[in-house]
């Protein structure tokens, strides 16, 4: 995999999150994303940094562009230091939630990306890594 | 800041949304347009979302509570011109809104209130005066 | 002192050519059929000119370098073009290939049996397999290219959105309904709603082979994504067989319109659109 661009930026405050999805859909563009797939990544992301928000108070995001096995796509990282995920498995059920949402955002964002991987540990923290191909359904 | 301007037009209420929402702009958007719903006594509300290129499970929550809201204080709400992308998204997501009316224009969401509307007052009206809905 | 292979190379560029054409064309993988023999040699001549160029610095073995830009450029032009024409790899494999032996003849006519030619061969050999591998695998690059189009016609082709009518959309499905054709079928139907306003899409399904769970669930989120633009989705062309496996599956489609025939979901779509279609009264031309 060769990362051939990338960002770091940093969440603390919801107005963060309106820059990041802008940077996000200017990188998304820049490779010739569909609007659709820019879409689906993007609201993906959109619920991922919520939960870092709301969960973790914020974080760090890291956007890459990506070119592996021909395909050129976007990689975002999700990297927060907040109480972690208890039960990852359970996180990833619709309809769970701690909060009072809807529990659809951590296996919605799934269903929208092609890679989806999750890592947490209580106490240090928890990192998202999603990846959506330029072409992939 | 932080608001999005709700406009009255006789009977209804509507919202275009311009801007990159976040979640403080849509809940301070269910509460404006809740308060004024009850304080002009509005029959409908009509949100124009063509500009809307991210709609997550936070905002289509608060779309779903607006029609709920909003029918309970008798009033009926219409979605419009949600993009494709948008749409397919949402539903991937796993959020169909199936509680909220949705049309693809303003003009066609505006049709679409109207009728409602006439048809809640025909059924009314019945009684004493089949014609008026005609004039 | 490697450059004195360059030397001797560049010495016998007409012999070589002469040769490298010579194994070409005796070849049986020689495609005359796909490229005239002038202009194969005319493609012969210039990758040559561009490989004696390459090795003219006495550089046999880095081809990251400024020197083969040129070769490889050429030599990857040439593997892609190929590919697309319908060449396998084997002929594709041997154009370079049959210069190696070509190469190879002159440094044993010059000085076959000396230590020296023995190294030069070895060079040789190597630069030419890594040549080789270039263009193997930009032919295999070419040839996914050419699958990935077809891919995309075959998406593209496979899922017309028809306006039957004023506000009224027909989309025929015709073959298996996976994740990917439905996601190409919501995209078409969905911007097609936006561009012609219709507030009416029938989904005639009629060309389906089977329909089971999966496949259900596909047509549910088409019908979703359908109502959430604000548009009404009439499911038609449903065969006897389907319903049955339908129930059977126990899968639920109360909330869709369904109907038998095109025909009955067009009368549905005009009745929903407030429209009558009547027989008109013969009008008698004198």
């Amino acid at each position: 995999m060769i990362a051939l661009n990338r960002e770091i930026i940093e969440i603390a405050k919801e107005l963060d999150v309106v820059f990041f999805r802008q940077r996000l859909k200017e990188h998304a563009v820049k490779i010739g994303m569909s609007v659709l797939n820019q879409t689906k990544l993007i609201t993906a992301s959109s619920e991922l940094v919520r939960n870092m928000l709301k969960y973790a108070g914020g974080g760090q995001i890291c956007i890459e562009v990506i070119n592996e096995k021909m395909q050129i796509g976007i990689k975002v990282t999700f990297e927060d230091k907040g109480p972690g995920i208890p039960d990852i498995h359970k996180a990833m059920q619709d309809g769970f939630s701690t909060g009072k949402s809807l529990g659809l955002g951590l296996p919605g964002a799934k269903r929208l990306v092609n890679e989806f991987d999750i890592k947490s540990e209580i106490g240090k923290g928890t990192i998202v890594t999603i990846v959506r191909w330029k072409n992939g359904l | 800041m932080d608001r999005i301007p709700i406009l009255k037009m006789g009977n209804f209420l509507l919202v275009t949304i311009q801007v990159d929402m976040y979640d403080r702009l849509a809940l301070n958007l269910e509460n404006d347009l809740v308060t004024m719903i009850r304080r002009v006594e509005a029959k409908g509300v009509l949100i124009d979302i063509s500009a809307v290129s991210i709609v997550d499970s936070f905002m289509g929550r608060i779309l779903g509570n607006i029609a709920s809201m909003s029918k309970i204080l008798d009033a009926e709400t219409v979605v419009v011109g949600m993009q494709p992308a948008v749409a397919i998204t949402l539903v991937e997501l796993g959020l169909p809104l199936t509680g909220v009316h949705t049309a693809l224009d303003v003009e066609k969401g505006m049709i679409l209130l109207k009728n409602k509307l006439n048809l809640i007052e025909e059924d009314d009206d019945e009684d004493k005066d089949p014609d008026d809905s005609t004039e | 002192m490697n450059n004195a292979l360059a030397d001797l190379l560049l010495k016998n560029q007409k012999e070589i050519l002469e040769q490298w054409m010579k194994n070409q064309l005796s070849n049986n993988t020689l495609r005359e059929d796909l490229m005239s023999n002038e202009n194969l040699r005319r493609q012969s001549q210039e990758l040559l000119d561009l490989f004696l160029k390459a090795v003219k610095k006495g550089n046999y073995d880095d081809l990251n370098t400024r020197e083969y830009e040129g070769i490889i450029e050429m030599l990857q032009g040439i593997s892609i073009s190929r590919a697309q024409q319908g060449y396998s790899p084997k002929e594709t494999a041997i154009f370079v290939f049959s210069l190696k032996e070509a190469l190879i003849n002159t440094i044993v006519k010059a000085d076959g049996d000396s230590k020296e030619a023995v190294n030069s061969i070895l060079i040789i050999n190597n630069l030419l397999d890594q040549l080789g591998i270039i263009t193997f695998e930009t032919f295999i690059r070419g040839r996914e290219s050419v699958i990935l189009r077809q891919t995309q016609e075959i998406n593209e082709i496979s899922t017309p959105v028809i306006r039957v009518w004023e506000g009224i959309l027909a989309l025929p499905i015709i073959g298996t309904l996976d994740s990917a054709r439905t996601q190409i079928v919501m995209e078409n139907l969905l911007q097609e709603i936006v561009n012609t306003g219709s507030s009416i899409a029938i989904l005639d399904i009629s060309g389906v082979p089977a329909v089971d769970s999966l496949v259900a669930q596909h047509l549910i989120k088409t019908v979703s994504a359908t109502r959430l633009m604000g548009a009404e989705c009439i499911i038609s062309g449903i065969r006897a067989e389907i319903a049955q496996t339908i129930v059977h599956l126990g899968i639920d489609l109360s909330n869709i319109q369904t109907k038998a025939s095109l025909a009955s979901a067009l009368k549905l779509a005009f009745a929903m659109l407030q429209l009558e279609v009547k027989k008109g009264e013969r009008k008698i031309i004198k």
